[in-house]
């Protein structure tokens, strides 16, 4: 057995902190709200999707450890996507704040964590080789940052809201606004890639992506509300995203497996 | 009634989808940037341990190799240590490796390695001795959540015979997905792996 320490091993000295390690593993993930591999209306799941059941295996040490990132893997400038690649003025578009916590599903913050962030710009063109549509690149926009949560989970960056863009899916499939979100947690076991929506936008009920996710409580938390609170007057409005992870469970008691 | 439970849901996955690289690999997309960049080069030439390269293709259910798919990978160093706190094994850190990476598979052909090292041996939640491996993350355009998987390795045969996780694959013919052969090339030592999404030979992903 892996030695641990005095503080995990007595769940008296167990109190639930932010900097607490707790390696009991993961919650075992409740998959009837994530989406499922193969969902035919997003038609590029069809030939991606593994047909056979996964293995379901307990967490060992490499799914509950996982990288970990420190301030200097960040630039000063990466949560601002407003000047991260302005070249000689600002981008065009609605300026806003996005803000939020990341928690694990106990609500604990998760703390020291890297949030990765991508988008298009406010005409829906991503900077990417691969993009064609016609809407025009921004020269002062790149589109993507990333930040450290602090030790409360909080995180937020600037930018401008994106533009809606289509694909080819259906002949007229058109992507809701969004953003796309990487998280890592604490462990490699919370990795998670999604993707945030604005509050009220009439493409969301209509995406054949957003509407993979089966449980509609599940898809409305990707959708992000108005924070006017969080605005600074006269110049950005603001959005809430609070992202949970997994929970991990406190070893009380250090139970063999069975047949060991 | 009973007390509610006051457990918050996981925020629910979605794709990565096709321009996955502005945000995660930005140079991939066609442009720079951000002052440091992520990688896949695990290693500086001070890592302990065997250096060697992994490089692998991802194929779809029709056999064709993506192109647009993305992979992180996590491992432990040379003496099976993972550099996170929760690691409170007795094994060494070693504070040239993280242990983690990320590449984007090349637009062309769909190639992807990184530059890491053999990890060591470590042991599960129950004491027994695994055999060494890699933990591989793949998201892509069309994969609605991220698919776990493993990379174990051609020369470790008695270990993987014996490994607590490879021996729940069932039926065992499957086990075979996750072993990437091991070959040398001008010196260096390469192992080559085939995720297959889809079909006969799909490769066996994990709930974790």
């Amino acid at each position: 057995m892996n030695a641990q320490a005095p503080a995990l091993r007595d769940p008296r000295l167990n109190r639930p902190e932010p900097f607490t390690p707790r390696d009991g593993g993961f919650f075992q993930r409740d998959h009837s709200i994530h989406p499922p591999a193969h969902a035919p209306g997003y038609k590029s799941s069809v030939l991606r999707s593994p047909r056979q059941a996964l293995l379901s295996i307990e967490n060992s040490v490499s799914e509950i450890t996982g990288p970990v990132f420190g301030h200097n893997d960040l630039g000063p400038l990466d949560n601002d996507l407003i000047r991260n690649y302005a070249k000689d003025g600002d981008p065009v578009g609605e300026r806003i704040i996005v803000h939020g916590r990341v928690l694990d599903e106990t609500g604990r913050g998760v703390p020291n964590t890297l949030v990765e962030f991508w988008q298009a710009n406010a005409g829906g063109r991503y900077r990417h080789r691969k993009d064609t549509y016609l809407a025009p690149i921004d020269p002062n926009f790149g589109g993507c940052g990333r930040a450290l949560t602090d030790d409360t989970g909080y995180y937020y960056f600037r930018t401008v809201k994106p533009g809606p863009y289509p694909w080819r899916n259906f002949v007229n499939s058109w992507r809701p606004a969004h953003i796309h979100f990487s998280v890592f947690g604490s462990g490699f076991a919370q990795r998670l890639i999604t993707q945030m929506y604005f509050e009220g936008d009439p493409l969301i009920p209509v995406c054949p992506i957003l509407t993979t996710i089966p449980d509609k409580d599940a898809l409305d938390r990707l959708v992000a509300p108005l924070d006017l609170n969080a605005s600074t007057p006269f110049d950005s409005l603001a959005y809430r995203f609070d992202i949970v992870l997994r929970g991990q469970r406190s070893t009380y008691f250090e139970n063999r497996t069975e047949g060991n | 009634m009973p007390q509610p439970f006051n457990y918050l849901k996981e925020t629910a996955s979605q794709t990565a989808g096709p321009y996955v690289h502005i945000g995660l690999i930005p140079a991939m997309a066609g442009f720079d940037i951000f002052d440091k960049n992520f990688s896949n080069v695990l290693v500086t030439p001070n890592t302990l341990g065997e250096h060697i390269t992994l490089e692998g293709k991802v194929i779809d259910g029709s056999g064709t190799v993506l192109r647009d798919v993305l992979l992180e990978i996590w491992q432990a160093n040379a003496a099976g240590h993972y550099n996170h706190p929760a690691d409170r094994s007795a094994s060494a850190l070693d504070e040239d490796f993280r242990g983690w990476g990320r590449a984007g598979s090349d637009f062309e052909s769909g190639l992807v390695t990184f530059e890491t090292i053999k990890p060591g041996a470590i042991i599960d939640r129950a004491g027994r001795k695994c055999a060494p491996y890699v933990n591989i993350w793949i998201v892509a355009r069309g994969i609605n959540i991220g698919l776990n998987t493993r990379l174990y390795f051609s020369d470790e045969e008695a270990a993987n015979a014996a490994d607590p996780v490879l021996n729940l694959v069932e039926p065992p013919v499957r086990r075979k997905t996750l072993i990437a052969a091991r070959s040398e090339r001008a010196g260096k030592i390469v192992y080559s792996f085939m995720v297959n999404l889809q079909g006969p030979d799909e490769t066996v992903f994990f709930d974790v």
